[in-house]
């Protein structure tokens, strides 16, 4: 060996930071390289945009206060709900690892082995932020008209933010307890489809029946919908503000050492 | 700590999944600058012995340390000091070569200039240059594997695991990969390698284990394993049925076996030496026509035959 070796020695705290760093640039360029999942992206959002507002915009916005249009009062609702059905990638990614053995050879080196959990939820924040930009681009273009200043949008996108956080905490759950892709495919959708449905993602919760309007005002994704639709229209925010903050803390105080947990159990099976 | 002669030491290691015992009390010494082979059949055991000695498991009972370090209470300190790789590890499919081989390194604690400048020799050493910057997933299986075992050597750990290194692989990527490995052992790299293939163990290994049903029921050198089974045989074959029936009436009861498709005849040499020429000479008076002869040494395989009672494991 031609080559002279030199080893760094960092504090313990210092070398778990940096051992998050590599794995967060790991998965980013997984982000970066996987074109299939990148095209989907860009177009998902964009197609969920396009017919919310085309489909429902004409018998909805009855239901909406004088002087809102759809398109404003949907962009909230579809923002969260891309997110919420995005962080379902941190669960494929993390159940991905556990059964191609790169986790065992992580096991095998003298890391903090979190750091491939914290890797790919940081590096969902940047796929998130591109879903984002694409979907305010593209209702601009075809008539969204938001209300914000640019303190509001730093609110806006600092509560996005930390709502794909608090969600791909949580899907890091799935995909360390799933066994299969698949599994984790259809256990993400049947948490999330319902949490967003059932929420005042896409119509008034004024509308629904006592039952289900009960649910939907108390649930986590009502609260950051509302949240970022005051932001967007200007409009007050109540208390929609704190408690999405709460909301999305709390999950995450929850999921972190839930999936931690489980995570070093299942890699040393 | 000293460091022993001894690098890897297992004493009764047992491990069970429920009612399923895998391991039954396994003990492994690995001599410093050596190469053991833990040779067995599927489900013998091998990789989760292996899972066990490079921390990613913990066994139920027995004890390990590798260069003087408990594999449970030093765990950390064991990792810096193996490199694993095999069917328990893998490479990052989306990444490059190099980026894997860059990635691993500053995990193994190499500062980003010595990794980078590591990574391009291995990738040299094991002739991966014009792949290094291409996403792992497009390398062959030969590839895959050199790319797998360069990532483990990326910190040059003193002690290798190389479970079942050439599974899979077609005859001349494994010659290749038997080059790598006997480069890494003329380095004084310890070695531990586990395989199915008795001639990879065999060419391979200073000393060979061999473990079924989680136990081990041999261990010793290639040569020492194979006299335990058997002796030389020699064996003759004749130009007719009539001149080997003359031959094997000559012999008496040195002859173990005749074979009347090919006219030839099987004699047990228990001392090589003076059995070969004492049976030689006992033809030469008879001009009986010859038109073959060789003498066979035991292979692994009836090592493994004898000792198991079950078929080859190739």
């Amino acid at each position: 060996m031609a080559v002279e070796l030199e080893f760094t020695s960092k504090p313990r705290l210092i070398s778990n930071v940096s051992d998050a760093w590599i794995m967060i640039k790991r998965s980013s360029t997984h982000i970066l390289r996987n074109r299939d999942q990148l095209l989907g992206t860009f177009f998902q959002p964009i197609m969920f945009l396009v017919l919310f507002a085309t489909v429902f915009g004409g018998a909805i916005s009855k239901a909406l206060p004088a002087g809102v249009s759809y398109l404003n009062f949907l962009m909230a609702g579809i923002i969260v709900q891309t997110i919420a059905f995005g962080s379902t990638t941190t669960a494929i990614a993390i159940c991905n690892d556990l059964q191609k053995g790169i986790v065992d050879r992580f096991r095998s080196l003298p890391m903090n082995n979190l750091a491939v959990l914290t890797g790919h939820v940081i590096s969902d924040l940047l796929r998130n932020l591109i879903s984002m930009v694409v979907m305010v681009v593209t209702g601009l273009i075809i008539g969204f008209r938001p209300h914000a200043d640019f303190l509001g949008w730093l609110a806006i996108i600092g509560l996005v933010l930390l709502f794909t956080l608090a969600f791909s905490w949580l899907s890091a759950i799935v995909g360390v307890y799933a066994k299969s892709v698949e599994a984790v495919q259809w256990l993400t959708f049947v948490i999330i489809f319902p949490l967003t449905f059932a929420s005042s993602a896409f119509v008034p919760t004024d509308s629904m029946n006592h039952v289900l309007k009960t649910f939907a005002v108390n649930q986590p994704i009502t609260q950051i919908v509302e949240a970022v639709r005051a932001l967007i229209l200007g409009t007050p925010l109540h208390n929609h503000g704190y408690l999405a903050v709460i909301w999305c803390l709390g999950i995450m105080a929850v999921s972190i050492p839930i999936s931690s947990i489980l995570f070093a159990r299942r890699a040393s099976n | 700590m000293e460091p022993s002669n001894n690098v890897i030491i297992a004493k009764d290691l047992q491990k069970s999944y429920g009612t399923n015992h895998v391991l039954k009390g396994i003990d492994i010494t690995v001599e410093r600058g050596t190469m053991l082979a833990l040779l067995g059949p599927n489900g013998a055991g091998k990789t989760t012995t292996v899972r066990i000695l490079s921390t990613l498991l913990k066994a139920d009972k027995g004890t390990v340390t590798v260069e003087g370090y408990d594999i449970v209470r030093d765990a950390d300190k064991v990792r810096t000091v193996i490199g694993l790789t095999g069917q328990s590890a893998a490479v990052d499919e989306l990444l490059t070569g190099r980026e894997n081989l860059v990635m691993m390194g500053q995990l193994y604690r190499l500062t980003p200039a010595s990794a980078k400048a590591r990574a391009q020799e291995l990738l040299e050493d094991f002739d991966l240059v014009k792949a290094a910057d291409r996403p792992a997933k497009t390398y062959s299986g030969g590839m895959r594997r050199r790319l797998d075992l360069a990532v483990s050597l990326i910190a040059a750990p003193p002690v290798i695991f190389l479970d079942e290194p050439t599974t899979g692989l077609d005859p001349r990527s494994r010659l290749s990969m038997w080059g790598i490995i006997n480069d890494l052992k003329a380095r004084g790299t310890t070695i531990l390698l586990t395989t199915q293939y008795l001639e990879e163990a065999d060419q391979l290994a200073d000393r060979i284990v061999v473990i079924d049903g989680g136990k081990v029921i041999a261990e010793g050198t290639s040569s020492e394993l194979k006299s335990k089974v058997g002796k030389d045989r020699l064996e003759i074959s004749f130009k007719d049925a009539k001149t080997l029936d003359a031959a094997t009436k000559k012999l008496g009861k040195a002859v173990v076996d005749t074979n009347d498709r090919d006219h030839s005849l099987t004699v047990v040499l228990n001392d090589t030496n003076n059995d070969l020429r004492k049976t030689l000479d006992s033809l030469d008076g008879s001009k009986l026509e010859l038109t073959g002869m060789a003498v066979h040494k035991p292979t692994l395989d009836d090592v493994f035959l004898s000792l198991t009672g079950k078929a080859k494991v190739k």
